[in-house]
């Protein structure tokens, strides 16, 4: 049987060619490199056509397909996760295979054209890398690639059309995915097989070059240098499942979102380097760090064969090789040290993480992701927009907890109320406590801190009885119950007896409430703000829509602008900022 | 080319090695190929969510001439990723002259194309491998390709007004009704 298979094909003298080429001096650990590059390939690519089979490239199901791949899909982290962190391993292995040979001196006569092989596949992996970066189609991806691709467009003469055939178009979008995705699952991978299959014939051709002096007799490359391969395979797979397990996968950041500036944006860390230092290219000189000094390091790398026939030749390749790895090292390491020292940028990736968690807690929700993308999901989440909307709308005179929503100090003096809680019984008693009315949590920072209401708190509930006292308390509960907070459903419930004999106090003559206040009924004569409904959904909506209405304030408004009549804000983005004032959001623990 | 001496078998076998080195080869070649696989797999642990009853149309859309009018079925679908309001398939339903409603789905049980109603000939008619079937469903042809007549469905009239089916699949190509699930 195999006799017969052998006859026909020749397989062992192929398998015996593979297996018995000659090492000189025997197998050593040094010459492992080569063949853990092979493997992780490998992995690329079976872990690649498996993840093609469930992703789809399109600007409303990138980001999605990944979604599902890594959080609902059987297993499906563990496949991305090993795709991901091999991409990652890869990249270390080829700076590690490219010292070897040049240490070794594999890299001089006949070797050139091997070495250019292996330079040109250097680079194809990178790109792979690049590539494969925004696929996800996640925030980290969309702006970091971007920033990639714009670098195109400095390119002399043909870079603004270059850019638009890499990206597909003028702008980002479905045709930027579908050639990235041509890119790295279809011609990428073509070119590195074929390049691979030339390096390997290349490599048999002129045989390994023995680090000298050599030691030890020659042996064959079965078994000990196979052993010694294996189980280098072996450690850089245990160093990819380490990584794997210990991320549950891959990282996945927030879906794309053109609207959502993403300061956190940083290219994959293995291209860090070059972007440190772009910095230092002031104004138009741009084109000298991001395309002349790499394209002229890259030449003098690629004669590093010619380069290395002269007497000195071999150490000067030595000494531009180190220079280039430490000038990397330090680049990135000043990259690294720069961004921990930015708290625009340490904020940026705290939110990011908040988004990326954020989005997937709504996309698991019973609503599911609209056919309309992810990104939708966050656009429309209160309490993704609504401490944005509050820090840039409201902040300048209002508080949130004494900051400003998104948890950032504010300069402006606070001459308005601090919202956090606005609703509630805690909040209500202390509007109605004598010691905390005019205080700038309430009405301290604005003209109503000499108002009526402010007085009746200072003199005449100061005086109240310990009855009266118990009868303010159910007032309370009655006026806090008109916003139908969420997080007071099962007070309100409980309390249903206090609330009721509280809307009856209310309009009694102790309390007073309704003397200015319209309470549960239409009053014309009503001078303050309707508490009829207060601070629910509506009530809250209509007050940032205009709070001039005579149902509000009236003439007696006090700076505060009419968001919705002076068209400020829509009404969506209204309904956010009062959705999230009010704690009115998706929790997976709320649903059912 | 240069040349190198040929290199002999060993001389002395190291068992260790060429056993070790098939054996993490094997295993650490299985890892990717494993992962891979349980997502492949993956469509295998899912389930269909359709059977549950969906409103189609209202009674007086469906004149009762007893003559099959086909409408689209729109309902919640989960397509992996996706929740959203979109058709999950199609229905003929008919009205009896004495009220009755009866609903059929528009797939074809022989091999699942879409089939037409031909006013004409009063027949079902299936045009990729023209099975034929009566107005009612079943099959009109002993010749017909298809093994059972047209799949019924539930129907339910709720309200005296509005018509509810419970839309299902059914596996093609068998003799019997088996619900896709």
């Amino acid at each position: 049987m195999f006799g017969w298979l052998d006859h026909r094909t020749g397989y062992k003298k192929l398998l015996h060619e593979v297996l018995f080429e000659n090492i000189p001096g025997g197998s050593r650990w040094r010459y492992v490199w080569g063949s853990t590059l092979t493997f992780g390939l490998v992995i690329q690519f079976i872990t690649g056509i498996f993840l093609w089979m469930a992703y789809s490239p399109s600007s409303q199901t990138a980001w999605e397909s990944v979604y599902y791949i890594q959080e609902e899909m059987a297993g499906g982290w563990l496949l991305r996760g090993l795709h991901h962190w091999t991409a990652q391993v890869m990249t270390v292995l080829l700076i590690l295979h490219l010292m070897q040979v040049v240490i070794d001196g594999a890299y001089k006569a006949p070797r050139e054209v091997n070495f250019w092989f292996g330079m040109i596949l250097l680079q194809l992996i990178l790109a792979l890398s690049l590539t494969g970066y925004l696929l996800p189609w996640d925030q980290k991806g969309y702006w970091a690639t971007k920033v990639a691709t714009s670098i195109l467009a400095i390119v002399p003469f043909v870079g603004e059309d270059l850019q638009k055939l890499v990206i597909g178009g003028p702008d980002y979008g479905h045709h930027t995915l579908t050639r990235f995705f041509a890119l790295h699952a279809g011609v990428l991978p073509g070119l590195t097989v074929a390049l691979i299959v030339g390096h390997i014939y290349l490599f048999r051709r002129h045989g390994i070059t023995p680090k000298e002096p050599v030691k030890k007799p020659d042996a064959a490359f079965w078994p000990d240098q196979v052993f010694k391969d294996a189980v280098a395979c072996m450690a850089v797979l245990a160093t990819v499942l380490f990584f794997v397990i210990r991320h549950h996968g891959a990282e996945l950041a927030g879906p794309a979102d053109p609207s959502e500036p993403f300061s956190a944006a940083r290219p994959d860390w293995y291209f860090l380097s070059l972007f440190q230092f772009l910095k230092y290219f002031p104004g138009t000189t741009e084109i000298w760090g991001a395309i002349i000094i790499p394209g002229l390091v890259m030449t003098v790398v690629m004669l590093m064969p010619f380069l290395g026939k002269w007497q000195l030749g071999h150490r000067f390749n030595l000494g531009l090789l180190y220079s280039i790895l430490a000038g990397s090292g330090l680049l990135t390491y000043l990259a690294l040290k720069e961004d921990n020292k930015n708290p625009m940028y340490l904020a940026a990736v705290k939110e990011a993480e908040q988004n990326a968690a954020r989005v997937k807690v709504l996309a698991k929700a019973p609503a599911g992701i609209p056919l309309t993308g992810a990104a939708a999901l966050l656009r429309d989440d209160p309490l993704t927009q609504g401490p944005k909307l509050f820090s840039k709308n409201c902040a300048s005179c209002h508080r949130f907890g004494g900051h400003d929503g998104t948890g950032v100090e504010v300069k402006d003096a606070q001459t308005a109320a601090d919202l956090q809680g606005f609703g509630s019984r805690a909040w209500l008693a202390g509007l109605l406590n004598p010691d905390k009315v005019d205080s700038i949590h309430y009405f301290g920072g604005t003209k109503f801190k000499a108002g009526k209401m402010a007085k009746f708190v200072k003199n005449t509930v100061r005086e109240f009885t310990p009855e009266q006292k118990g009868q303010l308390v159910k007032v309370i509960k009655a006026v806090s119950a008109e916003a139908q907070l969420l997080s007071q459903k099962e007070l309100d419930t409980n309390d249903a007896a206090d609330i009721d004999e509280g809307r009856k106090l209310a309009t009694g003559e102790t309390m007073r409430c309704t003397e200015c206040h319209a309470f549960r009924k239409a009053d014309d004569t009503a001078i303050a703000p309707d508490l009829t409904g207060w601070a629910s959904r509506a009530w809250l909506t209509d007050l940032i829509h205009n709070p001039k209405h005579e149902r509000f304030y009236g003439k007696r408004n006090d700076r505060m602008p009419a968001f919705g009549e002076d068209q400020v804000l829509d009404a969506k983005q209204i309904g956010l900022i009062a959705d999230w004032l009010r704690g009115d959001w998706y929790e997976p623990t709320k649903a059912k | 080319m240069q040349q190198h001496p040929d290199p002999k078998d060993p001389a002395r076998r190291n068992f260790f090695a060429e056993g070790a080195s098939v054996v993490i080869g094997g295993v650490i070649s299985l890892v990717p190929v494993v992962a891979g696989a349980r997502v492949l797999l993956d469509p295998l642990r899912r389930k269909s969510k359709a059977g549950a009853a969906t409103r189609v149309t209202s009674l007086d859309a469906l004149p009762p001439d007893g003559v099959p009018r086909k409408f689209p079925v729109i309902a919640t679908r989960i397509d992996a990723w996706n929740k959203s309001t979109a058709p999950i398939g199609a229905v003929y339903l008919r009205r009896s002259p004495e009220g009755v409603v009866t609903a059929l789905n528009v797939v074809c049980p022989h091999a699942g194309c879409f089939v037409d109603y031909v006013a004409e000939k009063s027949s079902y008619l299936c045009p990729c491998h023209n099975s034929t079937f009566k107005p009612d469903g079943a099959v009109s042809d002993a010749k017909s390709p298809s093994a059972r007549a047209l799949d019924s469905l539930e129907v339910e009239v709720r309200g005296g007004k509005e018509i509810w089916v419970k839309f299902q699949n059914f596996r093609a190509g068998h003799a019997e009704k088996i619900p896709c699930t």
